[in-house]
Order: structure tokens, then sequence, then C-alpha cells
């Protein structure tokens, strides 16, 4: 109930701070399961693609956070279990395969928000992808993957700053692409950095 | 809450009378030729005007605090929409914070608690440099003026210029106390009946364009008919006004000519930018400011007109 309406809160002023007009220039809206692909320079990236979904629909989308960041602290740690839901990764190899829990949330239905930059960048230039999106596709070749690129929202809330000002941010979802059978590691990466590049105009 | 006006209900009840009969055309015409571009744009407008007058309405019903508050928001949304095309950067990040949250609610605190000395100082004496020093103090240099330029104009243009509306409010006009809603009511009529005019206008007789490279829709007979109709309508609001008919018709003359020269700066500006509209928060008309462009030139004037020869101060 209080998680709920803590929810809807953020979606509400991040609404109210970035507009967040979603353009579906590849695809449409979807209840199917699905990886969005996003690139990252703020903190508001991830409450800006759930605010562009149906409350049915966010129930089932979870982003994949860094387990560092998210659990220090018992705000940040409230944050990202009851409210987003996130999936937690090892950023430093010591756990055994540092992708099991994201396969255990693909396992069990739930779509995924994932950051391949690994985090957040200056805006505007993609920095290097890590690969952990291709096993990911090798192991669900039928899950879509669908490139997002959200525009502005390093300008609302920069890295290294707390509080955001008000500026219109707009995210546009380009058209799915899967694994496909016998396609290597760069050659699926290069084709995942080009659809996501073709969205920044 | 005070005893409403017996205007506004005369007002309102107009408006929609108006907008209902512009429902009935819009949806003659859509039976007519289905699939019109230029149709379906026109029935989004006037979709949209149901929403602009419902929510403008309310505000005028609900009073003065509300109105303050209305007239804050659309501040809020047309600075957003302006920012977002301004050549920012990540040290004006100070500054932005400081315009949205600090200038804008001042601005409106500063109408609601009538300190008319502070308001007109507030943004163009202590925004301006304060805002300066907010960027400076991040020690880049890159384009400098051009930034501090673009958060000045945006705060002066949103922000300044649209809070002269609400501020009407406050004029003490002896003989016409309590009466003062009307004024806003008159000043956002004349504008937007402007506006609407040299549209219509335009589009039946428009032949000769008057800024080809700024804002080709723009005509002289688009022109020449929206401000003549529009100060007609003023004069005949004259009984709404503290003045008589003709400095009514005057008053509106000179609103609907600073609409107009608002709306061709403001396409500068969206040339300079490269952007058609400035968003898309009102369907069918853009974004926020491209509905109020006209409001921002005419209405300080407006305001310092009648504070001059009307008021009492």
């Amino acid at each position: 109930m209080i998680d709920t309406l803590i929810e809807w809160l953020f979606i509400q002023s991040v609404r109210l701070l970035a507009g967040a007009h979603p353009r579906w220039q590849g695809c449409a809206r979807s209840a199917d399961q699905r990886i969005y692909v996003v690139n990252h320079s703020s903190h508001l990236d991830t409450v800006l693609l759930l605010s562009t979904l149906p409350q049915a629909l966010r129930r089932r989308t979870r982003p994949v956070a860094a387990a560092d960041y998210w659990t220090c602290g018992a705000v940040r740690r409230y944050m990202i279990h009851s409210i987003f839901r996130g999936v937690l990764v090892e950023r430093d190899r010591t756990a055994s395969n540092p992708l099991d829990p994201l396969i255990r949330a693909l396992r069990e239905g739930d779509s995924l928000i994932l950051f391949p930059e690994g985090t957040r960048g200056a805006g505007g230039e993609l920095q290097p992808l890590k690969p952990g999106l291709f096993h990911l596709a090798r192991a669900f070749p039928n899950v879509d993957i669908i490139p997002v690129w959200i525009d502005n929202s390093h300008r609302v809330l920069p890295k290294g700053f707390a509080i955001p000002v008000p500026l219109l941010c707009s995210i546009a979802f380009g058209a799915s692409l899967r694994w496909k059978e016998g396609q290597q590691q760069e050659e699926f990466m290069a084709e995942v950095r080009q659809a996501l590049e073709a969205l920044q105009s | 809450m005070t005893k409403q006006l017996p205007e506004v209900y005369w007002i309102l009840g107009t408006l929609l009378a108006v907008a209902s009969l512009a429902s009935l055309i819009g949806f003659v015409l859509k039976r007519r030729q289905p699939g019109n571009a230029a149709i379906v744009n026109l029935n989004a407008r006037i979709r949209a005007w149901w929403v602009m007058i419902a929510i403008g309405g309310g505000a005028l019903l609900a009073g003065r605090t509300a109105m303050i508050l209305f007239f804050a928001l659309i501040s809020f949304v047309a600075l957003r929409e302006f920012v977002t095309q301004a050549p920012v950067r990540r040290a004006d990040h100070a500054a932005l914070f400081l315009c949205f949250f600090v200038a804008l609610p001042g601005q409106y605190v500063l109408i609601f608690i009538d300190w008319y000395g502070l308001f007109s100082i507030w943004i163009p004496v202590y925004g301006f440099l304060v805002l300066a020093v907010a960027a400076a103090l991040f020690s880049d240099t890159e384009r400098f003026l051009d930034r501090t330029a673009a958060t000045q104009w945006g705060l002066m243009l949103c922000v300044y210029c649209v809070s002269h509306i609400p501020a009407l409010l406050t004029l003490p006009i002896p003989g016409y106390q309590g009466r003062t809603p009307l004024l806003v009511v008159f000043v956002v009529m004349v504008a937007q009946v402007s506006d609407i005019f040299q549209y219509i206008w335009g589009k039946l007789l428009g032949r000769h364009k008057i800024a080809p490279k700024l804002s080709p829709s723009k005509t002289v007979e688009g022109f020449a008919g929206g401000v003549l109709t529009a100060s007609a309508l003023g004069a005949l609001l004259w009984r709404i006004t503290p003045f008589n008919v003709w400095q009514a018709g005057l008053m509106a003359l000179m609103i609907a000519v600073l609409g107009f020269l608002g709306g061709l700066v403001m396409s500068a500006l969206k040339r300079d930018r490269g952007i058609k509209d400035w968003g898309h928060f009102i369907e069918g008309h853009g974004g926020m400011l491209d509905r109020i462009d006209s409001l921002c030139f005419s209405a300080p004037v407006f305001f310092h007109l009648t504070r001059y020869f009307f008021s009492q101060t």
C-alpha cells in the first residue's frame, strides 16, 4: 500500500520534471516479456522508462541495478527492493555467475530494464557496452530485446547533483531484436549498439 | 469565499456556447472531408480549447489564490519548455534550480502578498545578477554569455512577463474594487481571440506574407483581420473593465499588436533552435509557450498602462 503510493509519487514527480513523451518508433507498448536495453546518464532513467508503462506492466518490469551501489544505506535498499523490485548484480566478479539473478528473473517471466553501459555516462555519447547482454540473449532467444534511447535526462539530474531541475526528456523505443543462431558476441553487441545509436537523433 | 461577480457567469456561458458552436462546425467539416489533416488539427485545437476553458474557468471561479497558482503553473510548464531548448550545460544546474525553485515561486508569492516594489525588480535585478553568479561559480566559461542570456531571457518571458497577468488582481482602481479578475479575463480573451482570428482570417483571405523567413503562416490580411476583430471585441467588453469604450478598444488594439510582435520574436527564437513547436503539452497547439507567446509581450505593457492611468498608486 505505502510502497504503491511512494512509487506513484516517484512516477508523478518524474512526469512533472521531465514530461517524458514516449515515442514508440519500432514497437508498440506490450505485455510480452522483454529486455529493455537503455542508454544510461541519470538516476531518473529507470523511473522515466517505468512512467511510460501502465501499472500492470510496471509490476512485471524490473530494473537491473548494481548491488554495491544499491545495498549501501537503508533508503537505497528500501527503494531498490520494495519500490522498484530491482534485480541486483554484483559488479565485482566474486560471485560464481553474476548473471544468475537476471536469469532467475527471466525464468519467472519478468521483463528487465538493462543499462548495458554498466554505469551512468555524461550524456550524449554511448559508452562501451558490457557483454552480459549477449549471454542473456543467447540463453533466452525468444525474449524480445528492445533498444531504448532516453534523451536529456542527464540535464535533469546530472551525475554528481542531488536535486533535479525540470527539463523535457524524450524516450524512443526501437524495433525489437533477438540473438540469431550462430551469431558471435562482437557481431551481436555491434548490432545492439547500432540499434541504440540509430534512435539517438 | 467572496461573492462571485455576475459577469463571470455571463463570460463563461458565452465561452461554452462559442466552444460548442466551434465543436459543431468541426464535426460537420470532419463529416464532409474525413481524413483532411487541417481539419483533424482544427478539431484537436477545439478539443484543447475545451480543456483550457474548463481549467481557466475553474481557476477564475475558485478565486484569487487559485488564479495565482494557475499562472504559476503556466510559468512552470513554459519555462520547462524554454530551458529544454536553451544551450545550457552541466554548470548551469544550480542556476536552473534557482530559476525553477526560487525565482518562480518567489515572483508569485510577491503577487500573493501584494509587494509591488519587490515584484517589479525580483527577476530583472536580483534574478539576473544571482543567475550570472550561480553560473560563474562553476567556472565553465564555454559559451558563458549565450548560456546566461538564455536562462535570464527564459525567466523574463515565462515567469516575469506571465506573472503580470495575475498581478492585475492587486491593482487598486477607484470604482473597480473586487472586479480585478475581470481585467485578467479581458487581457487573456483579447490576446487569444486575436491569435484565433489571425489564424482564421489568414486561412480565409491570406495572400501577402509579412515575414516569410520567420513565420510563413503570418499574412498581412490575417494580421489586420485578427487585430481589428480583437479590438472590436475589446471595445464591446468595455463594461467589464474600468475603461470607457474607446479606451477599451485602444487597450485591445495594443494587446493584439504586441501579441503579434511577441509571436514574431518567439518564431525567431524557434527558428534559431531549429524547432517548429515548443513541445507537445497542448494537443494541436504545440507547447504551452506556443499558446501564450502573445500574452508574454502584451501582459506587462497592459499591466503598466492600466496601473499608470487608472490605478490609485
